[in-house]
């Protein structure tokens, strides 16, 4: 079994014991423990069930390669699926579920999959569930979707906190193990500014269980001297629990940096802090990922690889079992072997697919007397939810058994792949190396800055450095390589001497035996969690799926929560040996961030409720607040749709807005509406060339209406420019057009008539503007006094500048309305002020505010066009019966020559009518098709459909908009709107005006 | 995230300007050019894989457009405007 | 080519599935074809597949510079709707979506159409009003949605956030027949179907020049050597303004990298495909249990398959305002694919300058769910040299005539 020994355990401090569940169950760990060392020292070898199969499954690495041990912690808010244990440092009170189980961990229901597998291989699904054709939605997928999926959803919000740190980084150095550590005290030696980040919460990666000598001390103590200089060193930053997630372009990092602990022991607010880093240069010195080996049963609890059992060992002073089975490709794992022998613990056999090996770790097995059977694989290791026994067989041949070796845990090692992820994100190559069995940067095609220079070196392991005499020299290089790029003054590197141990050659075999029966084959595993097993890629191959990517879409080979960290390679030889090519001919797939998968709240980073795209607030909005606004948003903005009074429904408040204006007295905050100033020698004709109107005719102190239209001549905004004096004009946008317009008048400026001599400012914010409706808004600004209102001083579209109620104020009469209405800008600050003192001032005339939607049924009574809802991105002014908007004076303007195509002139194009309905008095429905001539060959039909549709309070009936084919000839004809299969409405088409056509009141 | 190089404002975060598409052919007198000519200057921008001249915008900036050379596999500036406009 | 069926499966069982042929052939190239088509995604494999079923021609090359299926067939958020507002574009989707519904039967793949329902989102009135429109076009061209209220999305999609705060969600556009289907296995299933008629699949081999005789072309190059073709049909999406290039042509599109991301797998909670116009983001679920993600497209122009963190960023806010418990999920997996965008969103199926050479392009963020409606409209263009009724609409002529087929008001980015 798996306990815990006193000897090892360099990271825990055995005087804080730890309490967590595991499945309900109350177990105790040591400060410095992982969830999954912990596990293991309480003898929970059985930590998951496959994805597919459901079979038992238990701890494979001990890091984020870890593809079994997923498990859910926490509750309510604070529940996460799918968490890794070996990535969870442990703390007090952990609540740990494991998952994909029906029924309990130890007997799961699910299991019984494991018993169809022969007729569930790789990709059976393409090839069955097909008839009926309804079974697949509502039978077969149903059962699928069901057993897939791994853990539970969260059933809450999540309660954490997220945020975001930005910085420039000179040098970062990614990954502290012996090459990091080295990389970046030889670095900072020389004066340059480098951080330093670990993916784990302690410094020293593999080396601190490595047992060579460095300067005539153990490793681990070496590691610890650099570890207090840098810590020490002004230039240096040490980020622990920090992992790079992706390297993007231009030396662009993103960063995630895990405070779980810190948050659990209310350190920290903030759960993960995504890190976008702007890099000089990047250092990677990444390490390397220890490759299972493939046999029959090496999915089996217990079966573990070779660097996990030497971590839990000396790290955490955890047992893989009492006897340990060594199966191995290389002389990694020898290492494991002797420190298990050491620890008192009983290795029977060490089992290597070599013919043979040399070196220290081979002598100091022999001189321990420990077994080693060169040429030998294993057959298949026997076992259910533990391994038993292992079946040792000769490697060539198809797995006769020639001895039961019993055990309660194999530890394996098929080699090593250098971690080269973040080298692949940003385009750079990789290639493999056979001698080193891995893929390594390929230097000649090496990922570029903006400059078009490298930005990534790479050290350690991660470059295929694996022996820490190489790892030394490496570092030098690259160290002075930096050097020279940062032209810093040289420093000597320091002299170090390793007391290295010697290793024999690996070689390449992946799998035992060679030629494994098919029987075998089906219960070799390649990658762990989706169940791929060698029988699956022998399948797609055999199938011609046979590309990289088609051989792991058809499996799902590498696609599971370690993204192929520990599955990859092993597939990629199988398909090299298949094809009978080298493994760069076959290539790899490209490696995408994220390198290690990070939560969606640090990606969303604080930008969440309130600060999830922020509100726009008028300089009014406290006040509609205050007053009973339901809001609407319009843009980033939010405008009272209606202010309801109590008891009140929203039609019913919108009814009486209306009839209010109508009859008395109406302000609306139209602050939101853009404002920009164009003002220069040529703004006049720079503003002909913007609008399809002719602008430069406008005399000072006047109004008009004008319209934009993109270069396709399609109507994209409207508003009213105001000449405010002679080279300087105002124009009104849309609400949602401010921004728009804005940068369209910049952008024709600065790059096709920069010549002209105009300057142009959005003022948007710097006013804000109120609306006057009603019959008696001249009484009011005449009581609000200051300013010459009367109907001979300030006609229709007639402008004014003064004080009114002592407050700066610009006075526009137009309207929107229809009735007698002034748009009054007053400076931001005096908006509040001013409003107020209309109120005030008002009552006496029964002011009332009023919101958009009273405004939009104000202005559709009256035939004026809503961009957006008459236009959609499809119709020209001429459409919309303003083509005496559209200049034909003008030589050029923007959208003039687009308009002049076959399409804009056909007399079949949609041209907006009105509607009004015959013998009903509902309202006509929102968008509603039109057609004419009945609805049996409804589509062949159609004509058109309504625009805007609203009850008019004022005519006390139903009024709508329509753009219809041909619609000009189609006046005083009966047309229908079909709303659903039994009703359709009848409406007669007429002129878009419904109230005072003529424009008596608001000319009044 | 790129990083655009502002003839003003130096090195910004791509997030603070707006892309302008590539630079096409300049705007026709509207009044001598055929339907397809038109059209064809509205639609027509170079779309290589490799180098290509587009336009960017300081829009949360100092709002100046400007143009760089920009490889559209690699993302390499091959060309950044002049400092003074 | 053996029937796939769950017999055949059970069968094959007891003999180690030692039975199963390739799916497809890998055929090296002949010399001559009646039609070559370019790019072997599931626009060019489905524009083979119907050019054989309704017209009979079998003479057919596939070419294909990388694997098959593996640009934007491969690097989608496989969602299938046809609820779009425009009549033209209606019909195509709508002609698209219920060959989908009996694809998998068609070709003997099951390529796991499923109509699980795609829900839109309305978060403005605007969005409302529009969304409307939608619905009432779409009833009358027999495309079948409802308008749902806020309450029952909340029944239909519990963990769905209704009242905002940002954006309260006041209705939505359900249309029940729409949904999802497995990306690779629909480039699969026609691939095996056309082989097995004979038509030749012929992967990593990149056309390197096109020979014009006059106004025609008689041959292309390639770099496994040249092949004559009587028709030749460009279906390359991101690429083919550098296929029109080596023709000698021009097209009207930009080229862009769109993204997707997928969660670690969870157990079901979500059976539809939900659309966030307003905010920018939708959602499903896969089979596996994957929460699929996708969002806008990149800034600028190009052509890495990497894309920019930015956008994602943007994206899972979006996501985590609508669906609030997935904050605590994890980003497993992210890519990009090249998409090509036409001025008006629509995609171009059409003749070119080139008497015969045929063009099927700019599907920008929206071509997976037209695969089969594309190849079959496709298949009657290179057939007859004349587009039919689905195809009509969609031609490059209606550039220079300003008849855009703008699809912006009723999906503002996403497709």
């Amino acid at each position: 079994m798996s306990t815990r020994i006193s000897k090892a355990g360099r990271l825990l401090d055995r005087n804080k014991r730890l309490s967590f569940t595991f499945n309900g169950r109350n177990l105790f760990g040591f400060q410095g423990d992982t969830l999954a060392s912990a596990l293991l020292a309480n003898d929970q070898v059985l930590v998951g069930r496959s994805f597919k199969y459901h079979r038992p499954r238990g701890f494979v690495s001990s890091g984020v390669d870890e593809p079994n041990a997923l498990m859910s912690l926490g509750h309510g808010g604070n529940f996460e699926p799918n968490r890794s244990a070996t990535t969870v440092e442990l703390v007090d009170g952990i609540e740990a579920v494991s998952q994909n189980h029906l029924g309990s961990l130890d007997w799961d229901l699910g299991f019984i999959n494991n018993f169809f597998a022969k007729i569930f291989p790789a990709g059976f699904y393409y090839k069955t569930f097909m008839k009926p054709r309804f079974a697949w939605k509502h039978l077969f997928e149903p059962i699928i979707r069901n057993a897939a999926g791994l853990g539970r959803a969260p059933s809450l919000p999540d309660e954490a906190a997220y945020d975001y740190f930005y910085a420039h980084v000179d040098i970062l150095v990614i990954g502290a193990g012996m090459a990091g550590l080295l990389a970046t005290y030889e670095l900072a030696k020389s004066g340059l500014k480098v951080t330093l980040v670990e993916q784990k919460h302690y410094l020293g990666g593999y080396a601190l269980s490595d047992d060579f000598e460095v300067d005539g001390v153990a490793v681990p103590k070496w590691l610890e001297n650099i570890e207090k200089k840098l810590i020490d060193s002004d230039n240096v930053q040490i980020k622990k629990n920090f992992t790079a997630i992706g390297v993007h372009d231009h030396g662009y990092l993103i960063g995630c940096e895990n405070l779980e602990v810190a948050e659990k022991m209310g350190r920290s607010s903030i759960r993960h802090r995504l890190w976008r880093l702007r890099t000089k240069q990047i250092v990677l010195a990444t390490g390397a990922i220890e490759r299972p080996l493939i046999f029959a049963g090496n999915d089996i609890p217990g079966v573990m690889l070779s660097s996990a059992a030497l971590d839990f060992y000396k790290l955490y002073g955890v047992s893989p079992g009492d006897r340990t089975v060594v199966v191995t490709n290389n002389d990694s794992a020898y290492l494991t072997a002797i420190n298990l022998y050491n620890a008192g613990l009983s290795v029977p056999v060490v089992i290597d697919v070599r013919e043979e090996s040399s070196g220290d770790l081979f002598e100091s097995l022999r001189s321990m007397g420990i077994r080693i059977e060169y040429g030998k694989g294993i057959a298949s290791v026997l076992g259910k939810k533990r391994v038993k026994a292992v079946e040792l067989c000769s490697l060539t041949g198809e797995g006769s058994v020639q001895e039961t070796i019993e055990c309660d845990s194999v530890i394996m090692s098929g080699g090593w792949s250098s971690a080269v992820h973040l080298w692949s994100h940003c385009g750079g190559r990789l290639i493999w190396n056979d001698q080193l069995d891995t893929f390594l940067p390929d230097a000649s095609k090496s990922p570029i800055d903006e400059n078009g220079e490298d930005f990534i070196a790479v050290v350690g392991a991660a470059s295929g450095s694996f022996w820490p005499s190489e790892v030394v020299q490496n570092v030098k290089q690259i160290v002075q390589k930096i050097q020279k790029k940062f032209k810093t003054s040289k420093v000597k590197s320091s002299s170090i001497s390793i007391q290295e141990i010697k290793y024999g050659d690996s070689n390449s075999k992946y799998f035992t035996p060679e030629g494994a029966s098919e029987k075998l084959k089906s219960k070799c595993f390649v990658d762990f969690q989706n169940d791929v097993k060698l029988s699956d890629l022998r399948l797609a191959t055999q199938e011609g799926y046979e590309s990289v990517e088609h051989l792991k879409r058809y499996t799902t080979l590498g696609m599971a929560t370690d993204q192929g960290k520990l599955s990859n390679i092993n597939g990629l030889k199988y398909l090299a040996d298949f094809l009978g090519r080298e493994i760069n001919e076959v290539g790899t797939t490209t490696f995408r961030p994220p390198y290690t998968p990070i939560s969606l709240g640090s990606i969303a980073g604080e930008a969440r409720k309130g600060l999830f795209k922020p509100v726009r607030k008028t300089t009014l909005h406290l006040w509609h607040e205050a007053n009973g606004a339901s809001w609407e948003p319009v843009g980033d903005w939010r405008r009272p749709y209606a202010y309801l009074k109590k008891n009140e429904t929203i039609e019913q408040a919108v009814s009486r807005e209306v009839t209010n204006t109508r009859n008395a007295l109406g302000i609306l905050d139209a602050s939101t509406l853009g404002k920009i100033i164009v003002s220069g020698p040529d703004a006049a004709n720079f503003l002909d060339l913007m609008y399809t109107n002719m602008i430069s005719t406008l005399q000072v102190g006047r109004c008009r209406y004008g319209l934009m239209c993109n270069e396709n001549g399609f109507l994209f905004d409207d508003g009213v420019v105001v000449r405010l004096a002679e080279e300087t004009f105002l124009c009104h946008t849309t609400t949602g057009g401010a921004d728009r317009v804005y940068s369209w008048m910049e952008e024709w400026h600065q790059t096709e008539w920069w010549n002209k001599r105009v300057f142009i400012q959005n003022v948007t914010e710097q006013f804000t503007q109120i609306t006057i409706a009603g019959p008696k808004s001249r009484l009011l600004l005449e009581e609000l006094g200051g300013l010459d209102v009367s109907r001979v001083s300030l006609k229709p579209l007639d402008y004014l500048e003064g004080e009114l109620a002592k407050i700066k104020a610009r006075v526009f009469r137009i309207s929107f309305s229809g009735e007698l209405s002034f748009e009054i800008a007053v400076p931001s600050q005096f908006g509040l002020e001013f409003w107020e003192k209309c109120l005030e001032t008002g009552s006496q005339f029964g002011i009332s505010p009023y919101g958009t939607e009273a405004l939009h049924v104000m202005r559709a009574e009256k035939g004026f066009i809503m961009i957006g809802d008459e236009t959609d991105g499809t119709v020209i002014p001429q459409d919309l019966n303003l083509g005496w908007a559209v200049s034909k004076k003008k030589k050029d303007f923007i959208g003039k020559r687009a308009q002049e195509r076959i399409f804009m002139n056909d007399p079949n194009r949609k041209t907006l009518v009105g509607l009004s309905l015959q013998n009903s008095s509902e309202k006509i429905p929102d968008g509603a098709s039109v057609i004419i001539g009945g609805v049996d060959q409804a589509n062949d039909n159609v004509i058109g459909h309504v625009t805007s549709t609203y009850f008019s309070p004022t005519l006390d009936k139903p009024i709508a908009m329509a753009l219809l084919k041909d619609g000009k000839n189609l006046l005083g004809r009966s047309i229908e709107i079909p709303v659903d299969s039994e009703k359709i409405l009848k409406a007669i088409v007429s002129e878009p005006k419904f109230y005072d056509a003529e424009g008596n009141r608001q000319n009044d | 995230m790129l990083l655009i190089h502002c003839p003003f404002c130096k090195n910004r975060n791509e997030t603070e300007f707006v892309y302008g598409g590539p630079v096409g052919a300049n705007r026709p007198d509207p009044n001598l050019v055929s339907d397809e000519e038109w059209v064809d200057y509205l639609t027509m921008v170079p779309n290589p894989m490799g180098p290509v001249y587009e336009r960017w915008w300081h829009a949360r900036g100092c709002d100046q457009w400007f143009i760089i050379c920009r490889d559209t596999v690699t993302h390499e500036i091959l060309e950044n405007p002049s400092e003074e406009p | 080519m053996k029937k796939y069926s769950a017999f055949a499966l059970v069968k094959e069982a007891f003999n180690n599935h030692l039975g199963w042929g390739r799916a497809w052939r890998h055929a090296q190239p002949k010399k001559r074809y009646k039609v070559i088509i370019v790019g072997a995604g599931g626009h060019g494999l489905a524009t083979a597949y119907y050019l054989g079923k309704n017209f009979g021609i079998r003479d057919v090359a596939v070419i294909e510079k990388g694997w098959l299926g593996g640009g934007n067939t491969g690097r989608n958020t496989t969602i299938i709707r046809s609820n779009y507002l425009q009549e033209e574009s209606a019909a195509i989707y709508e002609k698209s979506r219920s060959l989908y519904e009996t694809l998998s039967q068609e070709l003997n793949y099951n390529i796991m159409f499923s109509p699980r329902g795609v829900m839109m989102l309305c978060q403005t009135e605007h969005e409302l009003r529009a969304m409307k429109r939608t619905y009432y076009a779409n009833r009358l061209f027999g495309v079948q949605t409802e308008m749902v209220s806020p309450m029952r999305m909340k029944e239909m999609i519990p963990i769905i956030n209704t009242d905002g705060p940002r954006y309260p969600i006041l209705g939505g556009l359900w249309q029940p027949r729409g949904g999802t289907a497995r990306h690779d296995a629909v480039a699969w299933g026609y691939a095996r179907a056309i082989s097995s008629w004979g038509a030749d699949i012929i992967e990593n081999c990149e056309v390197t020049g096109i020979v014009r005789e006059a106004s025609k072309v008689a041959s292309i190059q390639t770099t496994k050597g040249s092949i004559d073709c009587e028709k030749l049909c460009f279906v390359v999406a991101g690429s083919s303004s550098l296929l029109a290039e080596l023709a000698g042509f021009r097209l009207p599109l930009e080229s862009v990298a769109l993204q997707a991301l997928v969660s670690e797998p969870i157990k079901p909670v979500m059976d539809c495909v939900v659309m966030a116009n307003t905010v920018h983001g939708y959602m499903s679920q896969s089979d596996k249990g994957e929460m699929v993600i996708g969002g806008g497209a990149d800034g600028c122009n190009n052509y890495s398959q990497r894309g920019s963190f930015q956008h994602i960023e943007e994206t899972v806010r979006a996501l985590i305002e609508t669906f609030p418990i997935i904050s605590r999920l994890r980003q497993l997996r992210q890519w990009g694919g090249i998409v090509d965008m036409t001025g008006d969103r629509s995609p171009i199926i059409s003749k070119t300058p080139v008497e015969n050479i045929f063009l099927n392009c700019g599907w920008g963020t929206g071509g997976f769910k037209a695969i089969p409606g594309s190849g079959w409209a496709t298949a009657e263009l290179v057939a007859h040299g004349n587009p039919g009724k689905l195809a009509a609409p969609f031609s490059l002529a209606r550039f220079v005539e300003g008849r855009m087929i703008d699809e912006s008001i009723a999906a503002a980015v996403a497709h």
